[in-house]
């Protein structure tokens, strides 16, 4: 299938079309839910890191830190592709697959359109493209959560806050989870697009799918986790 | 004109289609007819080259897709329409835009030639101004069904495949529907091949019809005829509709 999706497109202009179309309903239309998401899972982190080191031989400035490291390295980019996984990614099985059931592929196939070309390079494209700037979001967002938190509820002070989330940073670790962005923004777009496209049957199967899509992404988004991890930081 | 010389189908060692040969001439509309799970669609398909055949050759004119590599037969899809059972429209897409949409791909015509061009089909198929706006959802299934065939007429086509063009319509609507369909094979002279098992359809626009039974042609012939013809399968299929039966008696 990825051979005919990266095939040469009949028309660039409706292909570029279809791109900044996708960009909006796919990525535009994310950025909301991942904002709410990451400002309350810093401000939950920031609690509990302040929780956990509660004793006072750690200095303050750790949660901040840790609500960092813990944001760039693992949850803007690996929670984030799980959640969109959900989200994106079913929206994509159910749009093919919905299309398949309803003759729409075999449509533009018998126009002479390469339907897997078509339906499927803008989505990769367009993932790919916005999940580097759902993690910057994400992440932004996350710390203001935590900023905003900690001192609210009163387990730390603004300045522990802010003097932890600049101490030790290394501006690798956002390369990294920029190429794990880029990985998975792959994957939650490619997955689903794969049982979409080859669904048979009726609403029920196009469901069935979208099920199994999601659960499959998600199984590959913490394989290649593990694999960027080990390969990219160890 | 479309040509089949012995295509020959099978699925996991079943035979589909058992050596058909038939002829579907230009201006004319070619009728498949059968009984559900006689082979029509998998014909249809393998016509279109949705399905490889076994052995045989499909003629478009002088071209044997059979024997046509993978990029050219996307070139002669492109002078084929097709109109699907459920009209296959593009949902995101609304009834103008899906006309245009062939247009848009495979043209490079400027968007004033492609409003008259789109204008100009959905003129053809009495699908009024107000309604181009509209979403396939918005719209009933007739009017799908007329928009899909505007948009199979948008490239001027040289053959148009229906599969069940008039299923799930009033008598009323699938009768317009056949005659439109009709018209527009005489009117553009293109080969026309409809699949059915709506004996109205038959009667109204069956100028030539094959009739296929457990995967072989087993009679062809037109609309006249078929109402006097003693072939057993033939009158199993069409009698089945105690109105067809009733109309015999009447003429005998």
């Amino acid at each position: 299938m990825l051979k005919r999706v990266f095939g040469r497109p009949e028309k660039h202009r409706i292909y570029i079309k279809q791109l900044f179309r996708e960009i909006d309903s796919l990525g535009v239309n994310s950025v909301w839910i991942v904002i709410i998401i990451s400002l309350f899972i810093g401000g939950i982190m920031t609690i509990q890191f302040a929780y956990s080191m509660s004793n006072p031989i750690y200095p303050r400035t750790l949660v901040g830190l840790g609500t960092r490291d813990t944001l760039i390295l693992e949850f803007s980019s690996t929670m984030i592709a799980l959640i969109m996984a959900g989200k994106i990614g079913s929206n994509i099985t159910s749009e093919i697959g919905t299309m398949r059931v309803t003759e729409q592929i075999d449509s533009l196939e018998i126009m002479g359109v390469n339907s897997a070309g078509y339906l499927i390079l803008p989505k990769i494209v367009a993932v790919v493209f916005i999940f580097p700037f759902l993690f910057i979001i994400s992440v932004f967002f996350g710390l203001i959560g935590g900023l905003v938190t900690g001192p609210l509820v009163g387990v730390i002070s603004l300045a522990d806050y802010l003097e932890g989330i600049r101490f030790l940073f290394y501006p690798y670790y956002v390369t990294f989870s920029i190429i794990k962005s880029l990985a998975f923004g792959f994957l939650v777009a490619s997955v689903p697009a794969y049982f979409g496209y080859y669904v048979q049957g009726g609403a029920l199967e196009v469901g069935k799918a979208s099920t199994t899509a999601v659960v499959n992404t998600n199984i590959l988004i913490l394989l290649f986790d593990l694999i960027l991890t080990r390969l990219l930081l160890t | 004109m479309i040509r089949t010389n012995n295509l020959y189908k099978s699925f996991e060692g079943t035979a589909i289609l058992k050596n058909i040969s038939s002829v579907f001439d230009r201006g004319k509309t070619n009728l498949i007819i059968g009984r559900s799970g006689s082979g029509k669609t998998v014909y249809l398909k393998c016509i279109l080259g949705l399905y490889e055949v076994d052995h045989g050759e499909i003629w478009y004119d002088e071209k044997n897709l059979v024997e046509t590599p993978q990029k050219e037969r996307q070139k002669l899809r492109r002078e084929i329409g097709m109109v699907f059972q459920g009209g296959a429209l593009f949902d995101s897409l609304s009834v103008n835009a899906n006309v245009k949409f062939p247009l848009d791909m495979f043209t490079n015509m400027t968007g004033k030639e492609k409003i008259k061009r789109v204008d100009f089909c959905l003129d053809h198929v009495n699908i009024e101004r107000s309604a181009q706006k509209l979403f396939p959802s918005e719209i009933s299934g007739g009017m799908k069904k007329r928009v899909a065939i505007a948009r199979a007429l948008a490239l001027n086509p040289k053959y148009l495949f229906c599969d069940e063009p008039v299923s799930g319509l009033d008598p009323k609507t699938a009768t317009v529907i056949d005659k439109l369909i009709q018209s527009l094979t005489k009117e553009f002279q293109i080969t026309t091949i409809i699949n059915t098992h709506d004996m109205n359809s038959v009667v109204e626009i069956g100028e030539s019809v094959l009739f296929l039974a457990d995967g072989e042609a087993a009679w062809e012939g037109t609309n006249k005829e078929i109402l006097n013809t003693d072939n057993k399968k033939l009158n199993d299929f069409i009698f089945a509709n105690k109105l067809y039966a009733q109309m015999r008696n009447r003429n005998t």
